[in-house]
C-alpha cells in the first residue's frame, strides 16, 4: 500500500542554522509512527513545515488521502489547508483557546467541515439551525469519545493540565484529520495520566481508524505505542526502525547519551 | 502595617510631592510677576499621597486575596463571578429590569429636557459604534485605533450625497454603512497579515489620513470648515419641528442600537463568531484548526466599520454639521475606551461603558476643571482592579440530554 504520508529530502534554514537536513520519511495507513531526538533537534520544525506554519527551504512533502487515494503535495499550503486536506495537529505548549468552553474548542474544530456565514448567523435560517445543531452533537461526541464530557462547559483554561493536553487532542480530531500530528503530548503528565493517553492513543487508531504520527520524550511511552521509530539529532535522521532495533542502535545511544533509552 | 509598607508609602508620598511640586507650591502671579510659594500645599500633597498609596495597596492585596488560585473544576458551583453579573444573568432579576428599563427609555424624552435628550443620542450613538468595535477589538482581538476614520465615511457619504445628489437620510444610511465596509476592505487587505502593536499603528495611520484628507482636499470635502446645513432625517412627509426632531433621532438611535445588539448577539454564539474568538485568543491554534484568518479577520473589520459607517450618517443628520474635528484620533481613542471598560466581548459591558464614558463627562461638567482628571483616574482604577472591564464576556453553556457521563469514551 502506498504511504499516506512521504516526505522527501525536507530541508529547513533558519538563518545559517539547519534545523533539518535532506529528511526521508514516510508513514503507511494505521500506523503509530514516533519523531524523538534531543532537543533542539528539529522535530517540532518538521510538524510545523507539514501544516504550513513553516515554508521548507527544499524537499517535497506529499499527503495521500486514505478515503479517496488522492495525493496533495503539502508545500505551499496555509495551515488551514493542510487541515482542510486531513492533517491535524496538537501542540507542545498548549495552545487552546483559553476563554472559550472546552466545547467550544472543539467547536472550532468543526469550523471547517462547516459553511454557515454571517448572513445565516443572523437570520438563523433553517440550514443554520440544523448546521449548528450538528456542530454541538458532534463536538460533544468528541468530547465523550476523548472522556472529556464532564468538563463540556468549563473554560478551556481552567482545566486540570492532562485535561488541557487531552482537549487538544479532542479539538484536533474534531476537524476529521487522517493523520494526527501530536507534538510531545504526554510533556508534563503524571505517570498515570500518562498511560490513560497511552491508551486513548490506541484507541484513536483501533476504533476511529486514524494514523498517528508523534513527537514524544517519554521513552516508555514511545517504545510501548510505536509501530516504528524515526530519530533526528541535528536535523539529520540518525536511525530508522521498530522499538527493539532503536534501542540497541548505537548511533542513537551515543546521541541519547546521558538519557535513558531502554523501557 | 510593617516598616517595608511604611517605606513604600512614603516614597509614593515623596513622588507624589516631587511630581506636583510645579503645579501646586509654585504659582506664578502675572500681574505682580512674582512668584508665589504655597509650601502647605506640599505637605497635603504628602499626607494624601501616603494615605491614597495605603488605601492603593490594601485593595489591590484585597482583589488578589480574592481571587481563586486554581479553579476545582470538579465541583459542581459555579465561577466564582462578582455579584453584579450574577444578578443580570439571573432572570428572575433580569426580566423585571428589562421591563422597567424599556419604559424608562421610551417615556425619557417626555421626562427629560432637549439637552438630555440629545445627550442621551449622543451616547447611543457611540453605543452603536462601541459595539461595532466590540467586534473588531473585544470579540476578534484586532487593535484597530482608527476606527473614526471608518465612523467619518458614514458621515462624509450622508453630507456628500445630500448636497450633491440631494440623497435623503434613509437611502444614505445603507450607503454609508456600505461604503464603511468598502473602505474597510480597501484597508484590510493589506494590513489585516500584521499582529497586535503593528496593526495598531498602521490603522492609527490610516485613521489619520483619512482625517487629513477631509481636512486639506477642499474641492471634495471643504476642508476644515466642513459641511453645514445637512437635513436631519424626515419620517415620510413629515416636518419636525426642532424639538420634535430631537425625540425622533433619539428612538432611531434606539432601534439602531436594539438591531446592533440583535446582530451582535446572534454572531456571538455562530460559526463565525466563534471563529472571531479563536481567533482572539491564539492566531496559530485558530489557524491550524482549519479556519481561513485572512477571512475570519476581514470579516470582523468589515463587520464593525459597517456599524461605523452607519453611526456616522446618523451623527451627521443629529448635528446638521460635521468637519473633520470631529473625527480625531481622540474620537477613536474614546470609542476604544469603551470597549476596553465596558469589557472586551461582552456586549452588555459595553453598552455601560459608552453610557458611563459618554455621559459622565457630560454630568460632571459642574467640575469642569477636573472632568478629565476625574475621567482619567476612574479609567486607571478601572484597569487595575477590574482588568477584564465592567463586565466581562460569558460563554454560552450547552446541556445535554444523557448527562455528563464517560461513556463511549475511548479509555
Ligand atoms: N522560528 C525559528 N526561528 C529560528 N530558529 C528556530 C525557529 N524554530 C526553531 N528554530 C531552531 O530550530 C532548531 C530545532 O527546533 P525544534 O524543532 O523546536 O526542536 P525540537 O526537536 O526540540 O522540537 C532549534 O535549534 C531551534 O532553535
Ligand atoms: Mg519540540
Amino acid at each position: 500500500m502506498q504511504p499516506i504520508l512521504e516526505i522527501r529530502n525536507l530541508c529547513m534554514d533558519f538563518g545559517g542554522l539547519r534545523a533539518i537536513d535532506t529528511l526521508d520519511l514516510h508513514i503507511g495507513q494505521g500506523e503509530i509512527v514516533a519523531l524523538i531526538g534531543p532537543n533542539g533537534a528539529g522535530k517540532t520544525t518538521v510538524f510545523n513545515c507539514l501544516t504550513g506554519i513553516y515554508k521548507p527551504s527544499g524537499g517535497e512533502m506529499l499527503a495521500r488521502s486514505p478515503k479517496t487515494g488522492e495525493a496533495r503535495r503539502l508545500n505551499g499550503l496555509k495551515p488551514n489547508q493542510v487541515t482542510e486536506n486531513g492533517l491535524a495537529r496538537t501542540f507542545q505548549n498548549i495552545r487552546l483557546f483559553g476563554s472559550m468552553t472546552v466545547l467550544e474548542n472543539i467547536m472550532i474544530g468543526r469550523h471547517c467541515r462547516t459553511s454557515a456565514g454571517i448572513s445565516g448567523a443572523i437570520v438563523r435560517n433553517r440550514a443554520t439551525r440544523e448546521e449548528e445543531k450538528r456542530i454541538v452533537q458532534d463536538s460533544y461526541d468528541v468530547l465523550k469519545k476523548i472522556g472529556l464530557a464532564r468538563y463540556v462547559n468549563e473554560y478551556a483554561k481552567n482545566l486540570p493540565y492532562g485535561a488541557q493536553r487531552r482537549l487538544e487532542i479532542a479539538r484536533a480530531m474534531a476537524t476529521d484529520p487522517f493523520l494526527l500530528l501530536l507534538d510531545e503530548p504526554a510533556a508534563g503528565m503524571n505517570p498515570q495520566e500518562t498511560d490513560e493517553l497511552n491508551e486513548l492513543i490506541i484507541g484513536i487508531r483501533e476504533e476511529a481508524g486514524i494514523t498517528i504520527f508523534l513527537i514524544e520524550h517519554d521513552m516508555k511511552l514511545v517504545m510501548s505505542l510505536s509501530d516504528r521509530i524515526y530519530v533526528v539529532d541535528y536535523g539529520k535522521k540518525i536511525a530508522e526502525g521498530r522499538p527493539e532495533e532503536i534501542k540497541r542502535n548505537p548511533a542513537v545511544i551515543k546521541a541519547y547519551l546521558g538519557e535513558e533509552v531502554d523501557a | 502595617m510593617t516598616l517595608g509598607e511604611i517605606k513604600k508609602s512614603l516614597l509614593a508620598a515623596a513622588w507624589f510631592m516631587f511630581l506636583t511640586f510645579p503645579i501646586m507650591v509654585i504659582k506664578v502671579n502675572t500681574i505682580q510677576k512674582t512668584v508665589e510659594w504655597h509650601w502647605e500645599r506640599l505637605l497635603y500633597v504628602a499626607v494624601g499621597g501616603f494615605v491614597f498609596s495605603f488605601l492603593w495597596r490594601y485593595f489591590l492585596r484585597r482583589k488578589q486575596g480574592g481571587r481563586r488560585p486554581a479553579a476545582p473544576v470538579e465541583t459542581d458551583e459555579p465561577e466564582a463571578v462578582p455579584a453584579f453579573q450574577r444578578l443580570i444573568h439571573d432572570r428572575r432579576f433580569a426580566m423585571p429590569a428589562l421591563v422597567v428599563l424599556g419604559l424608562f427609555v421610551l417615556v425619557f424624552p417626555y421626562l427629560f429636557s432637549m439637552y438630555q435628550v440629545n445627550i442621551m443620542t449622543t451616547a447611543l450613538i457611540y453605543v452603536v459604534t462601541g459595539l461595532g468595535l466590540n467586534v473588531v477589538v473585544g470579540v476578534a482581538g484586532l487593535l484597530h485605533l482608527g476606527y473614526a476614520a471608518f465612523y467619518a465615511v458614514g458621515a462624509y457619504t450622508y453630507a456628500l450625497l445630500n448636497l450633491h445628489f440631494g440623497v435623503s437620510f434613509w437611502l444614505a444610511l445603507p450607503i454609508g454603512a456600505a461604503l464603511g465596509s468598502v473602505f474597510a476592505v480597501i484597508l484590510g487587505f493589506p494590513v489585516l497579515r500584521l499582529r497586535g502593536d503593528y496593526l495598531a499603528i498602521v490603522t492609527l495611520g490610516f485613521g489619520e489620513i483619512i482625517r487629513l484628507v477631509l481636512e486639506n482636499w477642499n474641492d471634495f470635502s471643504y476642508g476644515p470648515s466642513g459641511i453645514a446645513n445637512i437635513p436631519r432625517p424626515k419620517f415620510f412627509w413629515f416636518d419636525f419641528s426642532l424639538e420634535q426632531s430631537a425625540v425622533f433621532i433619539y428612538f432611531l438611535m434606539l432601534a439602531m442600537v436594539l438591531l446592533t445588539v440583535f446582530v451582535t448577539n446572534r454572531l456571538k454564539d455562530s460559526r463565525i463568531g466563534r471563529a472571531w474568538i479563536a481567533l482572539r485568543e491564539d492566531e496559530v491554534a485558530c489557524q491550524a484548526m482549519g479556519i481561513d484568518i485572512a477571512r475570519t479577520k476581514l470579516s470582523a473589520f468589515v463587520m464593525g466599520s459597517a456599524w461605523a459607517g452607519m453611526a456616522g450618517v446618523v451623527f451627521a443628520a443629529k448635528t446638521t454639521f460635521i468637519n473633520p474635528a470631529s473625527f480625531t484620533l481622540w474620537e477613536s481613542i474614546v470609542i476604544l475606551c469603551i470597549v476596553v471598560l465596558g469589557g472586551m466581548g461582552s456586549i452588555l459591558g459595553v453598552i455601560l461603558g459608552a453610557l458611563v464614558l459618554i455621559l459622565l463627562p457630560e454630568y460632571l461638567r459642574a467640575f469642569s476643571e477636573y472632568r478629565m482628571l476625574i475621567f482619567g483616574v476612574v479609567l486607571v482604577v478601572m484597569m487595575v482592579f477590574r482588568p477584564g472591564g465592567i463586565l466581562s464576556e460569558v460563554r454560552r453553556t450547552y446541556l445535554f440530554k444523557e448527562g455528563l457521563s464517560k461513556d463511549g469514551s475511548l479509555s
